[in-house]
């Protein structure tokens, strides 16, 4: 959007309050605002800066062993959830060798079920291979939504400070006296066992969380010296504040987002422990292989670590980039 | 001081009235008429009319929401239609347990906690910093209930080759026939004041592995800040100046930076209570622990609104108490806070 554009008379309004002179003489049309300027600045500041936030922080993230580490597990985990038709020996959940399965038994592994059987009759690599698609869908798909969710609370708050600033932290400190679970819970309880209930139920938790940082990130931002040149330049404060503010206060919820895929994974576990969970049989899930097999704990502990392994090692390996990632975008850890 | 303390009391009551109307809501929006959820499927049309009428389901819905209020304000969170009693009561039996549970899980946490995060920040980049950080993470990442099950499997069933480890009893909080005799319901205590301490000696074997499930998120948190927060003080000028004055270096570390260093960790302590509270829904349902979380853990099995919506009140309160007690202990230490 060029700034020269005729500005609507309600934006006009909010600018008056930011810088009453410039924005009453813009307004008259005593002021002539040069277009070109603006965009040449912009150029300059491009080709002065070298190394940018991103491009800096990146180059910080290679030198560390952990964000590699935690990267490969990630890219491993997305890997075997796209692949895992092509990966798995079988169909997943076919129970095609029930009849092998007794109350009291499980047959031994065997080099056609590496890991032996599920207590279901399906085989447990496959069921494993096929958990992880699952966990990415559910933990892509809630954290999203709790991002979305989170970004339009947080922005709004941000963006227009004030009184729905208050209302609207408000509404986040609610939110946040009930534990993540418990919302999850409530929010699992009014829309039924659905797939659908279970992201929304995990992002509801994760939307005041997101709120909170973008509002504090877009504050700290707000007050540096670029947005007051900004305004002195007679921009709009809308475009001030979307093009320049909010793309500036990504980074915490960036670093949020990768951590929250990890609580995201290890929730919808606990939802299926809890019987909130995915009540399709036929779907692999982590959460409900390794509540199904806790009768068989002694008899076959695996059946409850393998799963419980998986859902531990794919949080850690989000866990790790996300801290790496907050270590390279925080400007202290730069020296 | 005293303002500070009223305005921030005050503050409450905005959230709280907030969480009123979300539960309403929330009560109102579960799938079902609330009539036949209290009385079940095979209800009759006219039993239900009568429960409606009886607990104004047919008035308007801002009528509703006031006496609904009022109910919560009396403490009257319903009757649970599972076990036709009321969810105040049953709460309030249950409770010492978790009490008991959550103060066991937080020792764990705080007396491992604050120690190893000290050390490792004191020789920061050590084998033992990088053992506790990674030991911490993992901490973090496993799932409390699976963590549960682990320590269940290995401690007291036993695993095939390892039955020498299976010490502990697996569930419960005491042993049945030891017929301990109950004041507080909170049975180490109800041990110590008897003078029945095989009972109390009991109650404290139960407790030791659901206290380490559910302690071990918290005490990866206090690790991790503990480390942080004194690795930030060592380098601040006073702790240079402390030095140079040739103060002795024991004295530094109590004096100095131990008690700046643990102001953060206090206020993170605070702030699990809430996550606690919600871990000992899925440790009590590992170890048939019999406290809320249990309880809550079978209401959520059962569908059991009247117990949850009873639950969220109950936690949200703890958690806003919680946090004006951390809040006014900030102020105490630091008057600065006040003004703000």
């Amino acid at each position: 959007m060029s700034p020269d554009e005729p500005r609507p008379p309600a934006s006009g309004a909010t600018d008056t309050d930011l810088v009453p002179d410039i924005a009453v003489a813009t307004a008259a049309g005593l002021i002539q605002r040069p277009p070109l300027l603006v965009e040449a600045m912009g150029d300059v500041a491009a080709d002065e800066e070298g190394t940018s936030l991103w491009k800096g922080a990146l180059q910080r993230l290679i030198r560390n062993p952990s964000a590699i580490i935690g990267a490969a597990i990630v890219a491993a985990f997305v890997l075997v959830a796209i692949f895992a038709p092509v990966l798995a020996p079988y169909e997943p959940a076919g129970s095609q060798w029930i009849r092998e399965i007794t109350p009291y038994s499980l047959p031994p592994f065997s080099p056609e079920h590496p890991l032996g059987l599920d207590p279901f009759g399906s085989d447990l690599v496959t069921q494993l291979i096929f958990g992880a698609r699952q966990s990415l869908i559910i933990g892509v798909v809630s954290t999203l939504l709790g991002l979305v969710g989170g970004a339009i609370l947080g922005g709004l708050a941000g963006g227009f400070g004030g009184w729905v600033d208050l209302v609207v932290m408000r509404l986040v400190d609610i939110l946040l006296s009930i534990p993540s679970l418990l919302l999850a819970v409530s929010v699992a309880a009014v829309m039924g066992r659905q797939p659908l209930a279970i992201m929304l139920a995990i992002a509801a938790a994760q939307v005041p969380v997101f709120a909170r940082l973008l509002r504090g990130s877009m504050l700290a931002e707000s007050r540096k010296d670029y947005v007051l040149a900004s305004v002195s330049l007679g921009l709009r404060r809308r475009t001030i504040t979307m093009s320049h503010v909010l793309p500036n206060s990504l980074g915490p919820v960036l670093v949020q987002a990768t951590l929250s895929l990890a609580t995201a994974i290890i929730e919808v576990a606990a939802l299926s422990y809890l019987g909130l969970g995915d009540p399709d049989p036929a779907v692999a899930e982590w959460g409900r292989m390794l509540v199904k097999a806790q009768d068989r704990l002694q008899s076959a502990p695996h059946l409850t670590l393998l799963p419980g392994l998986c859902i531990a090692i794919t949080a850690l390996g989000f866990t790790l980039l996300g801290e790496a990632l907050r270590e390279a975008l925080d400007p202290k850890s730069r020296r | 001081m005293l303002r500070f303390a009223v305005r921030r009391i005050l503050l409450m009551i905005p959230v709280l009235f907030g969480l009123s109307v979300l539960l309403f809501l929330w009560l109102r929006a579960l799938p079902g008429d609330p009539a036949r959820a209290l009385l079940g499927e095979k209800a009759t049309d006219e039993a239900i009319a009568r429960i409606n009428a009886q607990y104004g389901f047919d008035q308007p819905l801002l009528q509703q929401y006031l006496t609904y209020t009022g109910q919560l304000l009396r403490g009257d969170f319903g009757i649970s239609p599972r076990t036709g009693e009321p969810v105040v009561e049953t709460f309030l039996l249950r409770f010492p347990a978790t009490v008991e549970l959550a103060v066991a899980a937080l020792l764990f946490a705080v007396a491992l906690g604050i120690p190893l995060g000290y050390l490792a920040a004191k020789r920061a980049g050590g084998v033992l910093d990088t053992l506790t950080v990674s030991a911490s993470l993992v901490g973090v990442v496993i799932p409390v209930f699976v963590l549960a099950y682990l320590l269940k499997v290995v401690f007291a069933v036993g695993l095939p080759g390892l039955e020498f480890l299976a010490v502990l009893p697996s569930s419960g909080r005491q042993t049945v026939t030891i017929n301990a005799t109950h004041v507080t319901n909170f049975y180490v205590l109800d041990g110590l004041l008897t003078g029945e301490l095989d009972a109390a000696w009991d109650a404290i074997l139960h407790l030791i592995l659901p206290a380490i499930a559910l302690g071990s998120i918290p005490l990866a948190i206090v690790v991790r800040m503990t480390r942080a927060s004194v690795l930030d003080v060592v380098h601040e000028d006073y702790i240079r100046t402390a030095k140079a004055k040739g103060l002795p270096p024991g004295l530094i570390s109590r004096r100095h930076v131990l008690r700046n260093a643990l102001l953060p960790v206090v206020t993170i302590i605070g702030l699990q209570t809430g996550a606690l509270l919600a871990g000992a829904v899925l440790t009590e349902g590992v170890f048939a622990f019999n406290g809320i979380g249990s309880y809550l853990f079978e209401a959520i099995s059962n569908l059991d609104y009247a117990v949850l919506q009873g639950f969220i009140v109950f936690i949200a309160l703890i958690y806003a108490v919680v946090n004006l007690v951390v809040d006014l202990l900030y102020g105490l230490i630091d008057p600065r806070l006040r003004t703000r």
